[in-house]
């Protein structure tokens, strides 16, 4: 049966990716995740799992490879952080319009300059459109957990697409949690083979990556496009059916003490978890405030954001990453243009904060509730506040 | 003699894996390489193509011109994506699922993509030891883009970013020695090629494919389009790269240089240079100082090969 360990999140990836029978691992080491590499690298050399690991010479070549050994019908892994992914951008275009279920663990880290290798979302607002399957988790069960279910939802003959498992740098990553992992026996037959219908095989012949001239190139995009968006019935499904044989549930959009809110704190990634805690206090105060994590990224769940934000009066949303000269908060801005056709929308706060590892505590996220009522009683129009910074 | 005329022929399959159709230029080396290279190939193989001329000539959806399992990605990735192809080959068919045969993994570029964007990508796969063939194709400027220079273009020749002009002669630094490069790798197979040597071409790509291990194959390709010569003339350019020395024809196993011909006494540089567009600007004196170099490389491989 399922058993509880404390592990470090890092660990419990790489177990995940040890259950799923990875066969091909393609990996370059960056902090913050190293971890999960060096553990996999580990679990091949002791034999434990029969895969090929290539330590490749760069994340460019990281992705490459995956492309290549996803392209002849191989499961296939990697991780990768920050500047990593950043090295991986281009390829990441090309495995998703390829079509290739390659699942990627990325320990999310701040981009240079100045050199940072601590955590926030820089790196994944910048592949925000790279057409791949991309969604948060919090904690080391929740990386364990839908990272074995990434498998299950790339590989869907109805899906194929590659999918990032985000995990905070360090604050998830390094931290050493309880979690329950799942035995061989349990999850066998949760993640069927891998048949991928056209693989690179002598025996019957296929054109992979040809060039799409004019012509053809916008219905490309277009039909990849509409691909993307209709993974979200298989993600909800496997989501579903992970929750019905291992008892824990996700959602696209999860809510903690949102019922009745007219204030809502909207945000992504592990720092939630701190606000649960500003939550409550506030809650005790008498205060009807609530939080909304962001757990699905891309394919975007409209439907789900807009139902969660419909009822409040304000909204918080909180940033880990800023677009430089553009309109402050990029979770923020996705947000808003959700919003903006709905008759009825609540009014935007947009907070930045815990840049490059930066902590944010409870208090702040009491400060942000605060603030938030602050700017709308007084009419005060910003297109965004910095939480924390030293002016 | 006539014997030998209908003997010849026999000895290269009929059968085409780059299909007739495509659309490179009329003369083209490169593709007349690619489709000799793909000849001695055969089918059982897996091809990972780099950006460039034979990639887009060959590709434009809904269209192909490959009769293999082919993949194109990018520019400067495609060592690493034959990685992945190898190893991912080797883990199926450890567990019984995949192709049932053993399948040969060839990576292929152009100069640029090979000695320039792709150089760190190759130098990995080369350091890792995959069982891959990487052919580069080499027609000595980045053509697909219109002819700039590339680490691989020739001493004095004008490209697109070369221009020879009021002061400039055109490229002003010396060839890359990509096959020294990857013999550094201590790889067990390094050999030089050109189309217009066609069963010596064979014999090496046939010898790279038995070779466990990584092995280079470095194909001179004339262009007529970026050379600005004419485009009947492409075979005989080959050959003329190779007897004046320009492009000598040699094998690196092990370790050990082999020369394919010796060429010595070599013809006379201008004999090559001067049917050519891009060097018509150089003066006898510049002409004279590349042939200096021509001949010391080529003395320099002979001492190589014979020691
Ligand atoms: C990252 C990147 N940079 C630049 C290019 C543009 N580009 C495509 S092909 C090419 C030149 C190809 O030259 P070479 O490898 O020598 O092949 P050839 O066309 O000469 O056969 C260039 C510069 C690109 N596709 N990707
Ligand atoms: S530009 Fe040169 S290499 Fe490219 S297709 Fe034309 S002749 Fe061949
Ligand atoms: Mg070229």
């Amino acid at each position: 049966m399922s058993k509880r360990v404390g592990m470090e999140a890092s660990f419990a990836i790489a177990e995940a990716a040890k259950l799923a029978e990875t066969e091909v691992v393609a990996a370059y080491p960056i902090t913050p995740q190293t971890h999960i590499v060096e553990r996999l690298s580990e679990i091949v050399a002791d034999g434990e799992l029969d895969a090929e690991f290539i330590c490749v010479e760069s994340e460019h070549s990281a992705m490459s490879a995956c492309i290549g050994s996803s392209a002849v019908g191989a499961r296939t892994f990697t991780a990768t952080a920050g500047q990593g992914l950043e090295l991986m951008h281009e390829v990441l275009y090309v495995a998703a319009s390829s079509r290739l279920p390659i699942v990627m663990a990325v320990a999310n880290r701040a981009l240079s300059g100045p050199l940072n290798v601590w955590g926030d979302h820089s790196d994944v607002m910048a592949t925000r459109d790279c057409g791949w399957i991309q969604y948060f988790t919090e904690n080391a069960q929740e990386a364990f957990d839908l990272t074995l279910c990434a498998f299950k939802i790339a590989e869907a003959p109805e899906v194929l697409f590659p999918l990032m498992v985000h995990l905070d740098g360090f604050h998830v990553s390094h931290v050493v949690e309880p979690l329950y992992l799942l035995e061989k026996e349990e999850i066998a037959g949760f993640i069927p083979p891998l048949r991928y219908p056209f693989p690179l095989d002598p025996r019957k012949p296929v054109t992979m990556g040809a060039f799409a001239p004019p012509v053809l190139y916008t219905e490309s995009k277009k039909a990849l496009e509409v691909a993307l968006r209709s993974t979200k019935e298989t993600i909800l499904r496997v989501w579903k059916e992970f929750g019905d044989a291992f008892g824990r549930y996700y959602n696209p959009v999860e809510s903690y003490r949102a019922e009745d809110a007219d204030t809502l704190l909207l945000a992504i990634g592990s720092f939630t978890e701190t606000a649960t805690v500003a939550i409550d206090t506030l809650r005790d105060r008498g205060e009807k405030v609530g939080l909304i994590r962001l757990r699905l990224w891309r394919p975007f769940p409209f439907d789900e954001v807009r139902a969660a934000l419909r009822s409040a009066q304000q909204v918080i949303i909180f940033d880990r990453a800023i677009s430089l000269g553009g309109p402050g908060g990029p979770l923020c801005s996705e947000i808003k243009s959700a919003l903006y056709q709905e008759p009825k929308k609540p009014k935007i706060v947009s907070f930045i904060g815990g840049l490059g590892g930066r902590d944010i505590t409870p208090q702040q996220f009491e400060q942000m509730f605060a603030r938030c009522r602050e700017l709308i009683d007084k009419k005060i129009d910003v297109e965004y506040e910095t939480i924390g910074v030293r002016e | 003699m006539d014997r030998y005329s209908v003997f010849v022929p026999r000895l290269i399959t009929s059968k085409e894996y780059f299909a007739p159709g495509h659309r490179a230029c009329i003369g083209c080396g490169e593709a007349l390489a690619v489709r000799h290279v793909c000849k001695a190939l055969g089918k059982d193989v897996i091809i990972a193509n780099a950006t460039g001329c034979m990639e887009i000539v060959s590709s434009a959806l809904p269209t192909t011109t490959w009769r293999v399992p082919w993949i194109h990605s990018l520019f400067e990735n495609t060592a690493a994506v034959a990685s992945g192809i190898e190893s991912g080959l080797k883990v199926l068919q450890r567990k019984g699922r995949g192709p049932d045969k053993k399948v040969t993994v060839v990576a292929m570029g152009g100069d640029g993509s090979t000695c320039d964007i792709g150089l760190q990508a190759l130098s990995g796969a080369m350091e890792r030891g995959h069982n891959f063939i990487y052919v580069c194709f080499d027609n000595e400027a980045y053509m697909n883009t219109g002819i700039q220079r590339s680490s691989a273009t020739p001493f004095g020749a004008t490209t697109s970013t070369s221009p020879a002009g009021k002061k400039g002669i055109g490229q002003v630094t010396w060839k890359k020695n990509m096959p020294a490069i990857a013999a550094a790798h201590a790889i067990p197979y390094v050999a030089t090629a050109c189309p217009s040597y066609p069963f010596d071409l064979f014999e090496k790509v046939k010898r790279a494919k038995e070779i466990e291990g990584p092995a280079y194959i470095h194909v001179f390709s004339v262009c007529p389009t970026g050379w600005r010569s004419a485009p009947e003339l492409s075979v005989k350019l080959g050959r003329l790269a190779v007897e004046t020395g320009v492009f000598p024809l040699y094998e690196i196993v092990h370790g050990e240089y082999k020369l394919s011909m010796d060429c010595s006494p070599l013809r006379p540089l201008v004999e090559y240079t001067k049917v050519q567009g891009r060097f018509r600007h150089l003066t006898e004196d510049v002409v004279q100082q590349i042939q200096e170099r021509v001949v010391k490389n080529y003395a320099d491989l002979q001492k190589k090969a014979s020691g």
